[in-house]
């Protein structure tokens, strides 16, 4: 896994206090990992200041997953 | 009229986490203040007061981990965790957890704070002024807000009933169980869990209540010397945080599923001084009339009240209650008992009202008035038995609890034996 993945990976499990092994490629933060809206907006801001980037509210508004948040933060940095 | 009672207890003080732990030590007559530790306290006047003992949660300390998840703690002021964790201790105490939709729709909370999340506030706004807007966290808002509390607990529980939060800055606490007692009273709700919560010891809480002249700062060689009502010495209140709940339940409602009753509201009464923001009333008449109040709601003669949890800061403000109290009791001073347990525990603000009105009770329950610590040597000669360093065993069938707030805000609440 990149280096990238490792580091939202562990965001996601400080954040959610959810098991390592459930964060998968297709977990949705909501559906799959109890997040609330008010936890994504979190999560968005905690990426931003990890890597060093902005994610725009509508950009933000596309990452539903672990997945898209690695692909979103892969492509931005 | 429909009668309330007290059936659950739940309380997170500077003496211990628990009402019986911190009962024993408050009749032991124990101090909870010490040097400050949650913040660097250097640079401002006051470096003591009375927190909150943390540890692992044995031996009375308050362990945050068993009381808030810290993925949900993270997201909440320390006045909301004080707050859940004296529900939670008060709602199980009270054994009232229902399932059914009735009984939860029937379930109310009015849990308040003098101030809520005082520290948040502080915190985001240096943030903003250091990172800019962008870096506010989305639970900011609802991690200050005062009536989260009681959106937490009602959450937590599934308690659907009135959802209500009660801010009269250090009166909070008693205006939030004798308001509570009267939605009940009122049948908007047949139980409510009621009370209120407090987390001042922070740079801009010490920083405020030293601008407004209201803290004792002599103290720092011995800060357990500090907070002491009454005597003549004192030079201002000592800063405390904690929280305390109780379960307010229609008689009837207690009676028929066996409830443990520890005593009933028999009164509450209520009064503005109208008279000066910080200061109370020259001759505390706003105090009187609250007492006042509350003794004509519960159909009671001054005499008839055995015990007395005062305001008592340790402010100059404790010789015009007591003033009032004298007025009040006239020729029954003498029979009565009066005593100020923030010379234990400190000033908890939006806290103290509930957790004095819980002393109260266990006062009536246990027949002992909790002591006044480092009362050596009373400002003027009491004409009501101060109780003094020592807890003082006596009959106490009524007990009436003040408490008074900035803004010139009076409560009283009457409590008795069932």
């Amino acid at each position: 896994m990149s280096d990238i993945a490792d580091r939202v990976k562990k965001i996601v499990v400080e954040h959610l206090s959810v098991e390592e092994d459930k964060v998968i490629e297709n977990a949705s933060f909501i559906d799959d990992l109890g997040a609330d809206s008010l936890d994504t907006v979190e999560l968005v801001m905690a990426f931003e200041e990890e890597f060093g980037i902005e994610i725009p509210d509508d950009a933000a508004e596309t990452i539903q997953t672990f997945g898209d948040a690695v692909k979103f933060i892969t492509e931005a940095s | 009229m429909r009668r309330v009672v007290v059936t659950g207890l739940g309380m997170v003080s500077p003496l211990a986490c628990g009402v019986e732990e911190t009962w024993k030590r408050l009749l032991a007559g124990q101090s909870g203040a010490g040097p400050i530790t949650r913040f660097d306290a250097s640079n401002v006047l006051t470096n003591y007061a009375c927190e909150i003992p943390l540890g692992d949660g044995s031996n009375g300390t308050f362990n945050p981990d068993d009381w808030m998840a810290p993925k949900d703690r993270r997201k909440v002021d320390d006045f909301i965790l004080y707050g859940m964790a004296a529900a939670e201790q008060a709602v199980r105490d009270a054994g009232w957890m229902p399932e059914d939709a009735q009984s939860r729709e029937r379930t109310g909370v009015m849990i308040g704070s003098g101030i809520g999340g005082l520290s948040s506030i502080a915190e985001t706004a240096v943030l903003i002024k250091e990172r800019g807007p962008r870096r506010v966290s989305p639970f900011f808002i609802p991690g200050a807000l005062i009536n989260l509390i009681s959106g937490q607990v009602s959450i937590r529980f599934g308690f659907k009933g009135p959802n209500h939060a009660v801010v009269t800055a250090c009166s909070t606490g008693a205006h939030a169980i004798g308001d509570a007692a009267r939605l009940i009273q009122w049948d908007d709700a047949d139980v409510m869990v009621a009370g209120g919560a407090e987390s001042p010891i922070s740079e801009i809480g010490i920083a405020g209540f030293n601008a407004c002249k209201a803290l004792s700062t002599k103290r720092g060689d011995d800060p357990t010397r500090a907070s002491r009502p009454y005597d003549a010495d004192r030079d201002g209140f000592v800063m405390g945080e904690g929280a305390g709940v109780v379960v307010l339940e229609e008689y009837e409602h207690a009676k028929a599923r066996g409830a443990r009753i520890y005593a009933e509201i028999l009164g509450y009464g209520l009064s503005g001084d109208a008279y000066h923001i910080t200061a109370p009333s020259e001759d505390g008449e706003g105090g009187e009339r609250s007492m006042r109040a509350a003794l004509k709601r519960a159909g009671l003669a001054p005499g008839d009240v055995d015990y007395i949890n005062a305001h008592g800061t340790s402010t100059m403000a404790d010789t015009i209650e007591l003033g009032a109290v004298e007025r009040l009791m006239g020729n029954a001073a003498a029979k009565a008992t009066m005593s100020s347990t923030k010379s234990s525990i400190g000033h908890l603000l939006g806290a103290a009202g509930a957790v004095e009105a819980i002393f109260s009770i266990l006062a009536i329950r246990d027949q002992v008035a909790p002591p006044t610590i480092n009362l050596d040597n009373p400002d003027v000669e009491p004409k009501l038995n101060l109780a003094a360093h020592e807890a003082q065993p006596r009959e106490i069938s009524v007990a009436l609890s003040n408490s008074f707030g900035f803004g010139g805000t009076n409560a009283s609440l009457v409590l008795g034996k069932v």
